[in-house]
């Protein structure tokens, strides 16, 4: 019974201890960011790195998720004789949703993989002591750097994830199925608000852009320095982005879209 | 790749998500549809029912958007909905126009009609819409129709007892 109990408490204070170490290590990687700003060359590097290199996924997958969505929400829409508001329905989807959040997956598997590999190799390779002993502090060199360029490539790859997937919709709805040119664009535009909609599927991407480079920076430099650490670190990376990036969405869509 | 090389590269990724992004503002959502047209003055009118009218439901006059609606309350003395009218300034009214709550389609959005009267004045900002006329609601109209059903059959049909007596 006491056992129980004490097991109880080592589990609380253990994940206590996991909650308050993430916490100071973000306000270690948020201290540093003026830093790497005057530097801004590193973070540039990195927004290439991050942002540019996972541009063709990005793009690609977009366009699918438009052509898909296109195609599938015709024939629901068809029945009700409402096909003309199919581009009104891709685009909300897009913007408010989609957009951010299958981003924001990608972006976990795509870059957020390479950066905790990579932060997690210099750390078994044993690249992060050396450069403390030259008191250089890795946070300010190393992390922070990636740290803004995930922030920074985030929103620019969403905002492309969801106008590309327009694209394609309109390429799937008017040249293909045939939905009348006009409609489909003036039914959007009128369904459509730019800081409602468009704005807040902004804010969401730059929320999950902090929340997926700061998890694959935590996980890349917490990672045991071995090549098992180093596998073990990358899927965390993975897993625990996409979790949080998914609880995160629900509660930013609740906040945002009810009235 | 030189420095030179990369920061060009980011460049062109800056550039691209601008780009995106003035696609969704101005091509796919509606900023710049109306506000390009120098400014707006604001109108009310006062509607018994506004059914499902939402904001930034269109005003429309002979079909053209003229306006959007800006805010819809509660007159709290006549129990009136207050719809407060945002329209272009490039459109005059006359002063005796007359608004009414339509719907676009049989389940389309609701919208304002505003129908333009013969009065030299127009309207300017702060003025109120005097001519209104309701929203339709669906279900009243329903009922409306099956009660005069109702009631045409019991008339014409002498064998319903309580009904065919009467007349």
């Amino acid at each position: 019974m006491t056992n129980l109990v004490q097991r109880v408490g080592q589990v609380a204070l253990e994940a206590l201890r996991g909650l308050g170490h993430n916490a100071t290590f973000f306000a270690d990687l948020v201290r540093n960011v003026p830093t790497a700003l005057r530097r801004p060359y590193l973070v540039v590097a990195q927004v290439h790195a991050i942002g540019n290199l996972s541009l063709l996924i990005i793009m690609a997958s977009g366009l699918a998720v438009g052509f898909v969505l296109a195609l599938q929400s015709y024939y629901a829409l068809v029945t009700y004789g409402a096909s003309e508001s199919l581009g009104l329905l891709v685009n909300l989807s897009l913007v408010r949703e989609l957009g951010p959040v299958v981003t924001a997956l990608l972006f976990a598997g795509r870059a957020g993989t390479s950066l905790t590999a990579e932060i997690g190799l210099m750390k078994a390779g044993e690249q992060l002591a050396a450069m403390e002993m030259m008191a250089i502090d890795p946070k300010s060199r190393v992390l922070a750097p990636r740290f803004l360029g995930g922030i920074m490539a985030m929103p620019v790859l969403a905002v492309l994830f969801s106008a590309v997937g327009i694209l394609g919709a309109y390429v799937v709805a008017v040249r293909l199925i045939g939905v009348d040119d006009g409609n489909f664009w003036s039914i959007m535009q009128n369904g459509v608000d730019v800081w409602r909609d468009v704005g807040n599927g902004i804010i969401k991407s730059i929320m999950f852009g902090v929340i997926c480079t700061f998890v694959a920076v935590y996980q890349g430099y917490e990672a045991q320095a071995t090549p098992e650490g180093v596998a073990h670190a990358t899927t965390r990376t993975v897993v625990i982005s996409s979790l949080s990036v998914l609880a995160t969405d629900f509660v930013l869509t609740a906040l945002m879209f009810t009235h | 790749m030189g420095k030179k090389g990369i920061e060009t590269l980011v460049g062109f990724f800056v550039l691209l998500g601008i780009v995106g992004l003035l696609f969704l503002a101005l091509k796919a959502a509606n900023l710049g549809s109306f506000t390009s047209s120098g400014g707006t003055y604001s109108v009310t009118a006062k509607f018994d029912n506004i059914g499902g009218l939402k904001v930034r439901a269109p005003v429309r006059s002979a079909g053209v958007t003229v306006g959007r609606v800006a805010s819809i309350a509660l007159d709290p003395k006549t129990y009136q909905g207050v719809v407060r009218l945002d329209m272009q300034r490039s459109v005059q009214f006359p002063s005796d126009s007359s608004a009414r709550i339509l719907t676009s389609g049989l389940l389309g959005d609701q919208y304002i009609g505003l129908e333009a009267g013969a009065e030299e004045k127009v309207l300017a900002a702060g003025d109120v819409i005097k001519q209104t006329q309701s929203a339709v609601v669906l279900e009243s109209l329903i009922s409306q129709f099956l009660f005069n059903k109702a009631a045409d059959a019991g008339s014409s049909s002498p064998a319903a007892p309580a009904s065919g007596g009467k007349k």
